[in-house]
Order: structure tokens, then C-alpha cells, then sequence
């Protein structure tokens, strides 16, 4: 039974989140530290350069890294804080074993991993091997990502491996394969420079990707101009040229009538269009009904804004398309996504300098972690787990019998809701936070409540950890060799600066000893994380993320290296298709005809208000890390509610009352912050915080029907004003709430 | 502040864009880790009203051509150097009289209750008198902190001016620190009641 052994109030008072802060006397050793190490940040996809400090073995403090081409030092306040997940008092430094009614408690590594090993065994012979499943992560490097693919399937011999990219941009890598039959941004970044016109679509990037302000803003000083497509005034959006304000879920709709648009004033590229494109007929007939009274109706802005949108984007000769989770958190993710990329491919603007398109990873690595295998029907090279040719292959790089490869296994939403039905009894994971990262998540605790064995691995006890059987203590960023790959498709290295502490092992060691004790060694035996490396870029090789030809010493040398870069004399491949050979089977870019439809959850008079959630600057995804960071928790410390004075108006709600919001999932209390920069029929949650303070115990567990991403983005709502003043944060504590 | 430090880059100068802050405060959690500090930030971010705006503020120590912190100190406690850096208060001398946080026409210094002491941005001294630039203008991820020479300020930001003539009334104050204006600009007027 994964239940909590006692109370979540015991759980936290031994293992936090508790909130460090630097001493203000200051560190010792940062003024002459043992060793500068160049690294990257441990948080977004952005991955920007970050020097370390280290002194004994500790990281001390850190120093910009200003020859890092991507953010020459720049950096958020996540990356001028995160060496204070170094010497936190939290740190798990033994692996701990549930006791009910006691807690955790110390354990060696013999006995717990003894006793993971007997579970597994008996769960996968008592209810065969996909009974036992594993959940991953891509904070992880390329190296762990792959390591768990290849772990999940040979040693563990489950089909059921998934990964939190799934709640990340599984619907962007879905449309980019669908259009171009290849998954990365086109571009680097730099393309963004003297494009004309920017459009950025859901996407938060002052908040979320602060570092990528400064491209888009050199952009605007070059004389581009900005289109923010948020449902909020975001701080981006304040400084854009024009700012639509979409109806959350009803993104497809905007894109579609800005693509008739472009058909109606004919700013097409026809050549483009005829020579390497296919289906734009499709794309237009889909189209063909949806002018800008429609669109006005459908999405909420108003119509003078969608024409001057598409007045904007069509006759510019360069342009630059970014999207990230605003339009991929849906039941329509692809649809949104296809809708985007048939506005770049119509005006025939990619593949040329300052001409692009591209998803903003969100994920540390959730670019190379979406490539090489922990995903649930794909193997290295961002292959397909049921093409035979790619299983064939992948099998003879791993030694294993085609035959001995399993199938494609179940998405994380759909994973846990297996375990929920009892069919999944077991369960491995690593670098995820269910619990408060995933929809509806009172399903999700009810479905660790099920497990018959629950084991973890992480470096702090997180939320959904808490539920495990057995909490294995692994490594930090800053505490393992590697590489990732940012949302630009650079490769780069993260570099070892310290040892793990106490009796904690590096996530790579843990998983090679498990294979070992599962009988799988022979297939494990790696000395480094080079090794690791050398033996992805055969995995890769001939696979569209071909990163064959990247070594270590590449990847020093060069500051990164872009992929694909198929051979070792390869230079790599900043913008994609600069040859106009499309990596589709037909060898041409993909139009989709894209008809409009509605979320999985529209307001209704029980439910008459959006609910969309995202994040803040100062916090990282499910908080693991970020919530135990004083400063980082100070400048934001609770959820809020943020809701329109005139929605507040005509419901009664005042600033700072706590507001009781409930959808068909379950209800929860927020304080209400009113702004008028949100939209009037839409109220916005961030949501990093746990337990009762978690915006996810009200979202939806509505999937896209390719990506099965779950829909973030809008669910519908009904608001209470309860006529109290909300606690201050301080007595509030939200950053540990249960 | 007699030592004369080669280092410093006198071609270089500190240009604020406050338009472009998107309010992040890496640049507040990056200057309280220099050890001087205490973990106090010397840069200040604030909302300008959320109500109605996600817009944020950033200020720094301007580095007043005639520093009227300076001027109201009764124990000598604030001096501008040869690089025209205006020092944060001597510890041996500040009385935490609280003359400069009162006269200063930018809001910058400030009393720091349990030291007894006035504190503010000395433009990381430590940091550019060794050639390096502050920790704030480092971090900046939007560009609303900038260090570097007025060439290539001009030469990055065509649409603005960079501006040090602050006019309160009849008196002007001349900074060391530029702020960015529309371009064309040479001084911002900020209350112009006689």
C-alpha cells in the first residue's frame, strides 16, 4: 500500500520543503573557490551558461558565464538561486524505507535495493512484466534519458515508460513531425534578430523564459514589431505591437482566420507553396468559412485586431513564429500547433536567415529528453517503437532479441489511470512530481494510494514521493557528467562540479546497479556518462535527432553543437531547412486542413468561468526545487487567483478574499488578486504549489487525441467569494501546503 | 577610495531602460549575493500599480554628478571617487542620520535598521574596478540594465537616447547612470511645477 505512513504535517517537518536562504555573513570559500565549473542552468529550456563556484566539494555561489553565445550571463532569478539546492537541509542523504505509523527511515543501499529487486520480480510474475511501470523526467541529461529508455526496456522489460514531457510539448513534437517529420524548432535563436514580425503564441516568455527577452527585444530595437497572442496581459505582451487577448481554448480558431487572411489579400507564397509544400488545398477549405465576425465571436477579440494581426504577419518578408505550452495544453494541442505552422509555411517563411518557426521547450532538456527513448512508443533517435526496422536496429545497438523489445506503452495521464484501475501494480520513478504536475489530481493520489510497491528516486522528497515504499537519494544537476540538448537543438555538456553528499548516488549509478540486480548487467556496462554518450550517438545514427557525429570535445570546442549532425566532419545544423528537403516521406512540408472545435470543457451556467493555469517567474514546474529556495518562494510565496475587477465586481469578490473555485474535479480556496490584465471571462492560477493549494486538483484530465497531452489550459469554473481576507503567505505557508 | 584602480573602464557607462523590465528581480537576487551586501539588494523592483499593469520599476544609484547624499551627510560619511562612483556610506563614520535617505531625489539609499547603517549601490565596485561589469547589468535578462560603452548602446538601441539630466523643478540633477528615452531625448523632466 503507497498510503503515507503518517501525517503529510510529520512528513514535511522531517523532509520539508523547508526554505533555504543564503547566510547574509556569506559563504565561505567563494572568494577562492577550488574550482570554476561552466555548466548550465538545471531549469528551462533556455539552458543558459552559468559558471559555479565550488569549495570542498560544496557549490558556493556562482558567476555569470558571458561567453556563452546564447545568454552572454544573463540570467532569471531561478539560475541566480538554484546553488542553494547545494547544502539544503532537506537533501535526502541515505535512501529511506516507509514504515506505517512511523515514517521514514534510514535504510542501506543493500537492503532497499534487495528489497526493490524482490518487488519487482514478484509483481511482474504475479501480474506479467507491464505491470511494473517507470516514469521519467527531462530534467534529466540526454545520457540519464536515454539510460532509462534502454533501462525501462531491458531490464525492467515493461512497455509502460513514460515521461513528464508528456505535460510538456509532446503536442508541438507531434505537429513538427506531422509537418516537417522532424521534431526541433527550425531555427536558433539568433534568427530572431532582424525578423520583421514576431508572433508569439501562448507563451509566457518574460516569466517563463526570461533569458529569450532580450532576442526578441533586439528585434524590436532592429525595427521588428511584436504580436502576443495570451489570454493576459503578460509582461511580454505589455510591450508588444499588438496584443490579442484569446479565449482560452479557442486558439485554432484565431489561427485559422488569420490564414484565410492571407488567402483573401493572397500574401502567399505560391512558389514556396508549389514546389515544397503539400495539402495547402486542405488547408484553405478548411478555412474557407472563417472570417473575421466568426473569429470574433469564436475567440473574443475583436475583429480589427485579427486583420491587423494577419496584416502584420502576411506581405513581412522575414518573421519569426514562437509557441510554447499556451496553445499546447489541449485536447487540440496538435490542431493549434498545425494551425501555426500552416500560417509560417503559407507565407513561405522558413528555412532562410530570420525567417522561423519554433516551440519553446519548456524543460530543462525537453529536447534531447524527447529524443532518445523515455517516451512511451519511441526509441533513440526519436525513433518509433512499432516501426520494425527502427525496433531492429535499436535492438542490435542494445543486444537484445527484436522479439524481447517491447511494445508501446501507456502515456503518463493514461498510465496513472491504469494504476488507478488496478492493472498497474508497480512503479519506478524518477524526476517527476505527479502528484502536483499532473490534471485532476485527486485521481492521481487515489491511483499512488492503489500501488502495491512504489519506488523513487530523487534528491529531495517530493510530493508524490511520499507515497513510496522505498526513496532512493540521487543527484543533483551540479553532480553528474552529461549533456543536454536547449530548445534551439544545441547540444551542450553540463558539467560535474561536485560529489553527491552523504550516502547519495548519482542518479546513473543507481540505475546501472538496479540493471545489474535485474540480471541485466552485460547490457549496462559503462564506465561515464561519455560512454553513455558515445553509445547514444550510435542509437541515433540515421535516426531523424541524428547526433552521431557530436562528441564531448565537439561539444567543448564549438560552445554546443546543433543537431542533426549526422558525421563527425559535420559542422551541425543551427536553421533547418536551408535545402528545402523536408524529413516527411514525400520529402515536402505538410499543410493540415485545421476546422475549429471546442475545448473538452466549455462554461455552462453551473461552470460559467475559464479556467486557465501557468506559471510564475520565480517558480519552476511542480516546485521540487523551487519551493525550497527562500528567496525564490518570497517573491512569490502563494497561489493567487488572478481575476478581472469587473468579473470580481459582478460576483462580489474583493482583493486578497479568498475565493472558493470548483470545477467538476474538486474544489480549492485561492486569494483573489484583481488586475485588469486578464481577460473578463477567464481566471488564472499558477500552479506549482502542492496539496490543497495545487491548481491541478481543479484542471482537466481531457488528452489530445495524438499527444495525450492533458488540457492545462482551460477547464470551466465556478467562483465563491467567502467573505474572508485571505491569510497572509507567511501564515499560509503555500509552498508546503497539504 | 584614494587607490587608483586601473581597471576600471571609464569608457563605460551604466544605461537604464526601465521600459524594457520585465520584472523578474534576477537582478535584486543577484546583487544581494555579493558579500558587502549582506544579502540585501542595492537595485529595487517594484510594481508600478498591478491593479492595472504588469509593469515594473528598477532603480539603482543614479551616481549624481553633484551627489546631494553627499552634500546633507553631517559625519562625511558618502564621497564620489575619480570615476565619479558615489560610495556607499563609510561604516565609520555613518551616524544613520537618515539626512540621505531623506534627501536623495531618486529614493536610493536606505537605513538598515539593525546595522545602524545607510546603505546603497556603490555600482559594484569591487567588480568594475577589475574591469568587470556590475552584477545587475550582467544578469539582466531583458536588457533593461545595460553596461558598456555609449557607442555600442547607440549603435544596439537606435530608437532611444541615452539621458543623465534629471529636472526637478528649477534645479537639474546630472547623473552618471543614463536612463533610455524616446529618441531624441536629453532630459526628463520630472515635475515641473515651479
Amino acid at each position: 500500500m503507497a498510503t503515507l505512513p503518517v501525517s503529510p504535517e510529520s512528513i514535511i517537518a522531517q523532509f520539508g520543503p523547508s526554505l533555504n536562504f543564503p547566510k547574509p555573513e556569506g559563504i565561505p570559500g567563494r572568494d577562492e573557490p577550488d574550482a570554476v565549473v561552466k555548466t548550465h542552468c538545471c531549469f528551462c529550456g533556455m539552458q543558459c551558461g552559468i559558471k559555479l563556484l565550488v569549495k570542498n566539494n560544496h557549490i558556493v555561489g556562482f558567476e555569470p558565464w558571458e561567453e556563452f553565445p546564447f545568454n552572454e550571463g544573463r540570467l532569471c532569478p531561478k539560475g541566480v538561486q538554484r546553488y542553494l539546492q547545494n547544502d539544503h537541509p532537506d537533501r535526502l542523504l541515505t535512501p529511506i524505507v516507509r514504515v506505517a505509523g512511523k515514517g521514514f527511515e534510514k535504510t542501506g543501499w543493500d537492503p532497499a535495493m534487495e528489497r526493490i529487486v524482490s518487488e519487482i520480480q514478484r509483481i511482474q510474475s504475479e501480474h506479467g512484466n507491464d505491470a511494473f511501470a517507470m516514469l521519467s523526467g527531462v530534467s534529466l541529461t540526454n545520457e540519464k534519458s536515454y539510460l532509462v529508455g534502454k533501462f525501462a526496456r531491458v531490464a525492467l522489460k515493461t512497455k509502460n515508460l513514460d515521461y513528464n514531457g508528456r505535460l510538456c510539448m509532446v503536442s508541438a513534437g507531434a505537429g513538427n513531425k506531422k509537418a516537417f517529420g522532424l521534431d526541433r524548432g527550425s531555427n536558433n535563436y539568433s534568427d530572431l534578430a532582424h525578423a520583421e514580425v514576431i508572433m508569439i503564441c501562448g507563451t509566457n516568455v518574460s516569466e517563463t523564459f526570461p533569458t529569450l527577452t532580450h532576442w526578441i527585444w533586439q528585434a524590436r530595437d532592429n525595427g521588428g514589431q511584436l504580436i502576443v497572442v495570451d489570454p493576459r496581459l503578460t509582461p511580454i505582451a505589455r510591450t508588444a505591437d499588438l496584443h490579442l487577448p484569446v479565449r482560452p481554448g479557442r486558439d485554432s480558431a484565431l489561427y485559422g482566420a488569420i490564414l484565410h487572411q492571407l488567402i483573401k489579400h493572397d500574401w502567399l507564397d505560391r512558389d514556396f507553396i508549389a514546389n515544397h509544400t503539400t495539402d495547402f488545398d486542405k488547408a484553405c477549405e478548411a478555412v474557407a468559412d472563417y472570417d473575421l465576425d466568426w473569429a470574433e465571436r469564436i475567440t473574443g477579440i475583436e475583429k480589427a485586431k485579427i486583420l491587423r494581426a494577419a496584416e502584420m504577419w502576411g506581405p513581412a518578408r522575414t518573421s519569426f513564429l514562437l509557441h510554447a505550452r499556451g496553445i499546447e495544453h489541449h485536447s487540440k494541442g496538435v490542431e493549434n500547433v498545425l494551425a501555426c505552422i500552416n500560417l509560417v509555411l503559407a507565407t513561405g517563411r522558413i528555412g532562410k536567415p530570420y525567417c522561423g518557426y519554433a516551440t519553446i521547450t519548456g524543460q530543462g532538456n525537453g529536447q534531447g529528453g524527447r529524443e532518445h527513448g523515455h517516451k512511451c512508443d519511441q526509441l533513440p533517435g526519436n525513433r518509433d517503437i512499432e516501426n520494425p526496422e527502427h525496433r531492429k536496429y535499436i535492438s542490435q545497438v542494445w543486444g537484445i532479441e527484436e522479439k524481447d523489445m517491447p511494445g508501446k506503452g501507456l502515456t503518463a495521464y493514461e498510465l496513472m489511470e491504469a494504476i488507478h484501475r488496478g492493472e498497474i501494480k508497480g512503479l519506478l520513478s524518477i524526476c517527476f512530481n505527479p502528484l502536483v504536475s499532473l490534471p485532476n489530481n485527486s485521481m492521481i493520489r487515489e491511483a499512488l494510494e492503489k500501488l502495491e510497491f512504489y519506488v523513487a528516486i530523487d534528491f529531495f522528497l517530493n510530493e508524490t514521493a511520499r507515497h513510496a515504499d522505498i526513496v532512493l537519494p540521487g543527484s543533483l544537476h551540479e553532480e553528474e557528467d552529461g549533456t543536454v540538448t536547449t530548445a534551439e537543438g544545441r547540444v551542450t555538456r553540463i558539467r560535474k562540479a561536485i560529489d553527491p553528499p552523504g550516502d547519495a548516488r548519482t542518479d546513473t549509478s543507481i540505475l546501472l546497479e538496479l540493471a545489474n540486480r535485474l540480471g541485466a548487467g552485460k547490457h549496462f556496462s559503462y564506465e561515464t556518462s561519455e560512454d553513455i554518450f558515445n553509445e547514444l550517438r550510435v542509437a541515433s545514427k540515421g535516426g531523424t535527432a541524428d547526433y552521431f557525429g557530436i562528441t564531448y570535445q565537439k561539444i567543448e570546442d564549438n560552445m554546443g553543437v546543433f543537431w542533426p549532425c549526422p558525421s563527425e566532419d559535420h559542422p551541425g545544423t543551427p536553421r533547418l531547412w536551408e535545402d528545402r528537403k523536408f524529413k516527411t516521406p514525400d520529402g515536402r512540408a505538410h499543410f493540415h486542413g485545421v476546422a475549429y472545435r471546442d475545448p473538452g470543457e466549455v462554461t455552462d451556467a453551473d461552470y460559467p468561468v475559464i479556467l486557465t493555469t501557468g506559471r510564475v517567474v520565480s517558480q519552476y514546474l511542480s516546485g521540487t526545487q523551487t519551493r525550497r529556495i527562500g528567496k525564490l518562494v518570497q517573491q512569490y510565496p502563494e497561489p493567487l487567483l488572478e481575476i478581472h475587477p469587473k468579473l470580481a465586481a459582478r460576483l462580489g469578490i474583493r482583493d486578497r478574499e479568498t475565493v472558493r473555485v470548483s470545477t467538476r474535479r474538486g474544489c480549492a480556496e485561492f486569494p483573489a488578486q484583481l488586475v485588469e490584465t486578464i481577460r473578463e471571462d477567464t481566471v488564472f492560477i499558477p500552479y506549482h504549489w502542492p496539496g490543497k493549494k495545487s491548481a491541478n486538483q481543479l484542471t482537466s484530465g481531457h488528452l489530445d487525441p495524438i499527444s495525450k497531452i492533458p488540457e492545462f489550459k482551460v477547464c470551466a469554473c465556478k467562483l465563491e467569494p467567502t467573505g474572508k481576507l485571505a491569510p497572509s503567505p507567511e501564515v499560509s505557508q503555500a509552498w508546503a501546503s497539504v | 577610495m584614494g587607490l587608483r584602480m586601473n581597471a576600471f573602464r571609464t569608457d563605460q557607462e551604466f544605461f537604464l531602460d526601465p521600459q524594457r523590465c520585465i520584472g523578474c528581480h534576477a537582478c535584486e537576487m543577484a546583487c544581494a549575493e555579493c558579500e558587502t551586501n549582506g544579502q540585501l539588494p542595492m537595485i529595487h523592483v517594484d510594481y508600478v500599480d498591478r491593479y492595472f499593469t504588469p509593469q515594473t520599476s528598477v532603480q539603482i544609484c543614479m551616481h549624481c554628478e553633484d551627489p546631494v547624499c553627499a552634500k546633507v551627510c553631517p559625519a562625511v560619511a558618502i564621497e564620489k571617487d575619480e570615476y565619479g562612483i558615489v560610495h556607499t556610506a563609510k561604516t565609520d563614520r555613518c551616524i544613520a542620520c537618515s539626512n540621505c535617505v531623506n534627501a536623495c531625489p531618486f529614493g536610493v539609499p536606505r537605513k538598515i535598521q539593525p546595522m545602524d547603517l545607510m546603505v546603497k549601490c556603490n555600482m559594484c565596485y569591487d567588480r568594475t574596478s577589475a574591469g568587470k561589469k556590475p552584477m545587475c547589468a550582467t544578469v539582466c535578462p531583458s536588457g533593461a540594465l545595460f553596461y558598456g560603452t555609449r557607442e555600442e548602446m547607440t549603435r544596439k538601441r537606435p530608437n532611444s537616447s541615452p539621458v543623465n539630466s534629471f529636472k526637478f523643478g528649477k534645479q537639474t540633477v546630472k547623473t552618471r547612470v543614463n536612463i533610455m528615452m524616446p529618441k531624441g531625448a536629453t532630459e526628463l523632466v520630472v515635475d515641473d511645477s515651479e
